[in-house]
């Protein structure tokens, strides 16, 4: 047996550093500066007949005297079959989505399963005779089907995933090391809890006792050594994949939102000119003649003069 | 068999190429293309170039950057390139595209998704160096390297890169090697911009080191904001062009044409891309007389830059492209109209009314739209008569990247050819999907050593493709079939390219824009008005 509060300790602090790494890059993205507009069609929120051929509101004639119409269900739809599904994997490479959906969706059901485990626990503590009514019942139920098929899900997208890194011949020079190690990681933590759970012996420990452990910072709960390795093992890679590229759920946001549907036009007046204006008082450093940059001309002086006419403006 | 190429080869101190194409590897065409009538002979890259330029990539050379003649100078070199680099991740430098760039330098899964939808690596037959994340993974590298300053950590995690002057002479010539279309970034699944990586490049080279490509940069913007124009028009000189052009339409139309200049307080200030002046005519031509029968309030601008709405700056250098961004408000601002309309040019629609809209503020900030629009708008009105009995033949259309990827353009053209050319048919696949005509970001207008060669072989050639089976029904040369193409740009790389192929002799496939078949279809206009021998 492995030392409960220990197990509790890495845990918590996994989750910590999940939380405040996630947060930490999403706030770095956020913080960089209003970029040019960059867009890609199709974009989902535009005006339903107009997104469903990849149109914008320069379809409009006079489109700035149009009263702007921000179709939300449209993104809304976009978003969840993105998110959901891997929609553009599936579009695009078809080989890699019967990976990467199980890889995926596996991770979505092993978050599901821990959700609704910690619901449970929590409505245990808080609750025990509705828990025991019924809610707690359809919560475990819930549970035991979602958390096995989860890592049962996730252990074969990874394997499949690292065995296609290692084969194609399109991936196999793209891959480095950390490819290799992060797929690897997925697999031996999701097999040790796996095995853990499975080889725990009859009546000894639960999910669910782990959770209401958690939650209650019970020291007297005994953690098999196989399944505490398990438990380790997935709270470090949750606390890892925030810093690495893996992060990319937190990078879509931005891509999609900021980048590939940011149509959002500059009207005089508006928070966006604002915005612009400020970047306008930016000095550039670039070295080039041509740029005229000295570290002291904001980037509108050098915007406005004309290198070609002797600087002139 | 081709050898296979690594990342890591882009460091090979050898002065020789990391690749050579031969035609059997080129992606496949249909007969008679398959044979010796697709299959040019590949002139290797003139001696004098090859000895004194840095030109080792693969068979062509579009910068023609002389070689550094000792080590010292190549440090020199090497020093400014991860200078600019720095300054690409900077936001005082770089505020203008930093955040996408970062996103894609940190997420990208390496997934190759974005390979599968680019039309060069596809052309070229898969051939390593043009697969879009091989010039994206070394920037990478370099960027966790020495920008993020990571050790033997980070490059277990991202990769190594060795960092000398080969490699940043070829990633010189790489970065001309991507039409910026973007359809590898609209494929990927993160939302990471090859794309992008690849203008980010030029600009480093021409923003910190003054390097680039000279029909964009001497022969293109600084031309432009010198004289007005990148084709070397004055004012004086363009008026007397369109004064030519109007008479020739007149005469041609049966219809007196006079295009009006620098009307103050029109409701329309047109801009074209002043090649069309130039090289196909019949465009601005249809555009003055199609707008004055429609009775539209419009006018040209004499103004420096007011009457030329190319901006290469979009394709390499962002300071270019904003102060000839300002120069086109200017003009409109000083004509107090309404609104500025983009005529047929793909990268001078987005230049102008997407990627300015976050320069321009104030009262610099004039609405901009698509002449497509408004062309839509005059064909549906009913204000004038249409034959489209005038138009029955095969057409089919080109959709530019510009324009319709990256702008959202896409059913104005269609609503016009649908009315009023009964043999229309799409291309597969079109729309937002389309490939790039393989003349943009600036290629079309690159000719020199045997870039045409590259250009008409490897980044066309999906295009060409798309054409011949476009009209696989009709290709019999009694037919005659043309390819509408609303942009200066893509047409420059048809006219070339199907010259080069010999599509007119062939096949009578004819290239032109939409303007001059709505005024083909006009009932008042003599019969006629498109010159099918002009090609």
């Amino acid at each position: 047996m492995v030392s409960t509060i220990a197990i509790y300790a890495v845990l918590y602090a996994s989750l910590a550093v999940f939380v405040v790494a996630s947060i930490v890059r999403a706030a770095g993205y956020a913080r960089l500066p209003l970029h040019l507009r960059w867009e890609i069609y199709p974009v989902p929120h535009e005006e339903k007949g107009r997104a469903a051929h990849g149109g914008s509101y320069f379809e409009m004639k006079d489109w700035w005297t149009q009263p702007a119409k921000f179709n939300r269900s449209g993104e809304l739809k976009a978003m969840l079959a993105e998110m959901l599904f891997l929609k553009g994997l599936w579009e695009f490479k078809k080989k890699t989505w019967y990976r990467s959906y199980p890889f995926h969706l596996g991770l979505y059901l092993l978050f599901g399963a821990t959700a609704l485990l910690f619901s449970s626990a929590f409505l245990w503590i808080v609750a025990p005779r509705s828990w025991a009514a019924g809610p707690g019942i359809v919560l475990h139920g819930a549970c035991v089907i979602l958390g096995p098929a989860g890592i049962g899900l996730t252990l074969a997208g990874a394997a499949g995933l690292l065995l296609q890194r290692l084969t194609d011949a399109d991936l196999k020079p793209y891959t480095t090391p950390a490819d290799i190690f992060n797929l690897l990681f997925f697999i031996v933590a999701a097999g040790f809890l796996a095995a853990g759970y499975l080889w725990r012996g009859k009546g000894s420990f639960s999910a669910f006792a782990l959770a209401r452990g958690l939650l209650t910072f019970d020291a007297g709960l005994r953690v098999p050594a196989l399944f505490g390795f398990g438990l380790v093992l997935g709270a470090l890679l949750v606390a890892y994949i925030p810093l690495t590229h893996m992060s990319h759920f937190i990078a879509k946001y931005f891509t999609y939102h900021s980048v590939r549907w940011g149509d959002q036009p500059n009207g005089r007046g508006s928070g966006i000119e604002k915005r612009i204006a400020e970047m306008l008082t930016y000095r550039p450093t670039w070295a080039a003649p041509h740029i005229g940059a000295d570290g002291a001309k904001t980037w509108a002086e050098i915007a406005i003069t004309n290198p070609a006419q002797g600087g002139k403006k | 068999m081709r050898q296979k190429i690594k990342v890591a080869d882009i460091s090979k101190t050898a002065r020789e190429p990391l690749t050579h194409l031969e035609g059997r590897d080129l992606m496949p065409l249909p007969p008679p293309y398959d044979g010796p009538a697709g299959q040019h002979d590949w002139p290797p890259l003139p001696a004098q170039t090859l000895a004194g330029c840095e030109c080792f990539l693969d068979d062509t050379c579009v910068v023609n950057f002389p070689q550094p003649k000792t080590k010292q100078e190549e440090d020199e070199l090497v020093g400014k390139f991860l200078s600019g680099l720095e300054k690409l991740f900077n936001r005082d430098n770089n505020w203008t595209f930093l955040q996408p760039l970062v996103l894609t330098m940190e997420h990208c899964t390496k997934c190759q998704t974005c390979s599968d939808a680019c039309h060069i690596f596809e052309a070229s037959g898969r051939n390593e160096i043009y697969r879009p994340t091989f010039r994206t993974e070394i920037v990478r590298r370099l960027y966790f390297k020495y920008v993020k300053r990571g050790g033997l950590l980070s490059a277990w995690q991202h990769g190594d890169i060795q960092l000398n002057w080969p490699l940043v002479a070829r990633l010189l010539e790489l970065c001309y090697r991507c039409n910026l279309c973007r359809r590898c970034a609209q494929a990927c699944p993160i939302g990471a911009d090859n794309g992008l990586v690849a203008r980010e490049l030029r600009k480093v080279f021409s923003q910190e080191m003054g390097i680039t490509a000279k029909e964009l940069h001497e022969k293109g913007s600084m031309l432009q904001l010198r004289v007005g124009s990148s084709t070397g028009m004055n004012a004086a000189a363009v008026r007397d062009n369109m004064d030519f052009i109007d008479e020739d339409t007149s005469e041609r139309a049966g219809i007196a044409v006079k295009t009006p200049w620098d009307v103050e307080g029109a409701d329309i200030l047109l801009i074209h891309n002043a090649g069309e002046i130039v090289a196909w005519p019949d465009n601005p031509g249809a555009f003055a007389l199609l707008l004055n029968a429609a009775g539209i309030s419009w006018t040209l601008s004499s103004e420096l830059a007011g009457y030329d709405s190319i901006n290469y700056g979009v394709f390499y250098d962002d300071a270019q492209f904003a102060r000839v961004a300002i120069k086109h408000a200017e003009a409109a601002r000083k004509l107090k109209v309404k609104k500025i309309v983009l005529g047929e040019c793909g990268h001078a629609h987005k230049a102008l009314t997407l990627i300015a809209d976050r320069v321009l503020t104030g009262d610099l900030n004039i609405p901009r739209e698509s002449s497509l629009t408004l062309l839509r708008d005059i064909v549906t009105s009913g204000r004038i008569r249409f034959d489209p009995a005038r138009n029955d033949f095969p057409v089919t259309l080109h959709d530019p990247c510009n324009l319709v990827r990256l702008m959202g353009v896409v059913e104005p053209q269609r609503e016009i050819l649908r009315k009023l050319c009964p043999q229309f048919r799409e291309m597969e696949p079109h729309g937002v999907m389309n490939y790039c005509c393989g003349g943009g970001s600036g290629f079309a207008i690159i000719s020199g050593n045997n870039f045409q060669d590259w250009r008409f072989q490897v980044s066309g050639r999906k295009k060409l493709l798309q054409i011949l089976t476009a009209f696989e029904d009709c290709l019999d040369p009694s037919i005659p079939k043309y390819v509408c193409a609303p942009c200066s740009n893509c047409k420059g790389q048809f006219r070339d390219m199907f010259t080069y192929y010999g599509l007119w002799e062939k096949h009578r496939i004819l290239y032109g824009g939409l303007v001059e078949l709505i005024v083909n279809a006009m009932s008042d206009v003599k019969p006629g008005f498109l010159e099918w021998e002009w090609h």
